[in-house]
């Protein structure tokens, strides 16, 4: 598909955002954004890996699934992909970057069974991206979901100090919260004309 | 005195709603009544099959490999009903889209597979495997149809309300703020009932 780059930008950082409006990734969402800055550590794993999933499994795809035609193996070689790629970024951030080990570390295993990173893997096939765009679509995917997780974070905190009746406390505010931040979102439709 | 294990499931240790795992299917695919239990059948292939193989073969499984293990079995039956869904079910497919292959990290399988499945046999592993799919199932049928009712006025495609409701309908249900209230509203019920909060 030949969409331009911006375009590719702006739908899959806001008009088309990977939580509020696709609904993958939600069960880290729900579970990190507690607080601001574990937020924020999460959001730039998320970016970080998601990067480097696209740039692995777009070649795997292309260049070895599609020429073998092995492309139902899409789903258990990919999943399989990330798993050892996050254990092999974590030992070598470890071993060779211990700063960014310490800021992103405790968050890296968790992303594993993020559906979405694996999400994103799938979408920039299903959407027939080229190379860049695929690049693109990675970097504004994960840059929506920090920028979602980080504004979520800022509600919740506030949450705390409200006078909320029991059974609503927790999760059911936070779906309702979320539910008017993607309310807010929705007015980002047709932003550009960016929609995929 | 096995069954309990079945019955936990769709209560008191239902998936979504006490869980709180399994949020993205849920809320994506619950935008009309069909689509939803489209969903919650497909799900529930995978969570049965796994449970079940799972079982089988967890005293010839070495413990150290076990997740990579888990995963290609999971990954085995979510292709299987991939192209079964692609191939009978195509308009089904086009709306359901990633969230197919996205079952393979759905984290109810994954989850009964190591915390149950590779502990106790193969017919409670079936019965707990058919507890939690029912219980998905359950959830996500009830909003699939409060959705589609509130925003379109029908159920499985019949008219159910007047066409004065249809064209003044409360259409944000069918779109992403709607799918989070309604969880938000029903998490609340259920923590009313159940948890006696």
């Amino acid at each position: 598909m030949n969409i331009s780059p911006a375009k590719v930008f702006f739908a899959s950082f806001l008009v088309q955002n990977i939580l509020l409006m696709r609904y993958i990734g939600l069960c880290p969402f729900f579970g990190v954004s507690t607080r601001i800055s574990t937020s924020f550590g999460m959001g730039l794993a998320v970016i970080f890996v998601m990067l480097l999933a696209t740039l692995i499994t777009y070649p795997i795809y292309h260049f070895f699934l599609v020429p073998l035609n092995l492309e139902f193996l899409r789903t258990a070689s990919f999943i399989l992909v990330i798993a050892s790629l996050v254990q092999f970024v974590e030992m070598f951030l470890k071993k060779s970057y211990r700063q960014l080990y310490n800021a992103l570390g405790i968050y890296l295993p968790l992303i594993t069974t993020n559906c979405a990173i694996l999400g994103t893997t799938f979408l920039v096939i299903d959407y027939r991206f080229h190379l860049l765009n695929t690049i693109i679509f990675a970097l504004g995917t994960g840059l929506g979901f920090m920028l979602v997780i980080i504004l979520f974070a800022a509600i919740r905190e506030k949450l705390d100090y409200a006078p909320i009746s029991p059974s609503f406390k927790g999760y059911p505010i936070a779906f309702i919260a979320a539910s008017l931040v993607s309310l807010a979102f929705l007015g980002f439709a047709n932003l550009f004309g960016a929609s995929l | 005195m096995r069954f309990k294990y079945f019955w936990n499931g769709i209560i008191l240790e239902n998936p979504v709603l006490i869980l709180m795992i399994g949020l993205c299917p849920t809320l994506a695919t619950s935008i009309s009544a069909r689509d939803a239990l489209g969903m919650g059948i497909a799900a529930s292939f995978v969570l049965i099959f796994s449970n079940i193989f799972v079982s089988a073969i967890r005293k010839i499984v070495p413990d150290n490999i076990r997740i990579p293990v888990f995963i290609i079995i999971i990954s085995t039956f979510v292709t299987i009903v991939d192209y079964i869904l692609q191939a009978y079910e195509p308009n089904m497919y086009k709306v359901l889209g990633v969230f197919v292959p996205l079952i393979v990290v759905n984290c109810i399988i994954l989850g009964r597979a190591e915390a149950f499945a590779y502990r106790y046999g193969i017919f409670d592993s079936f019965l707990d495997g058919l507890g939690k799919s029912v219980g998905f199932t359950l959830v996500i049928f009830i909003m699939g149809t409060i959705r589609e009712i509130l925003a379109q006025g029908t159920f499985f495609g019949m008219k159910v309300m007047p066409d004065a409701y249809i064209n003044n309908s409360l259409l944000f249900m069918i779109f992403p703020p709607g799918g989070f209230l309604l969880i938000g509203i029903l998490k609340a019920i259920v923590n009313k009932l159940f948890l006696n909060k």
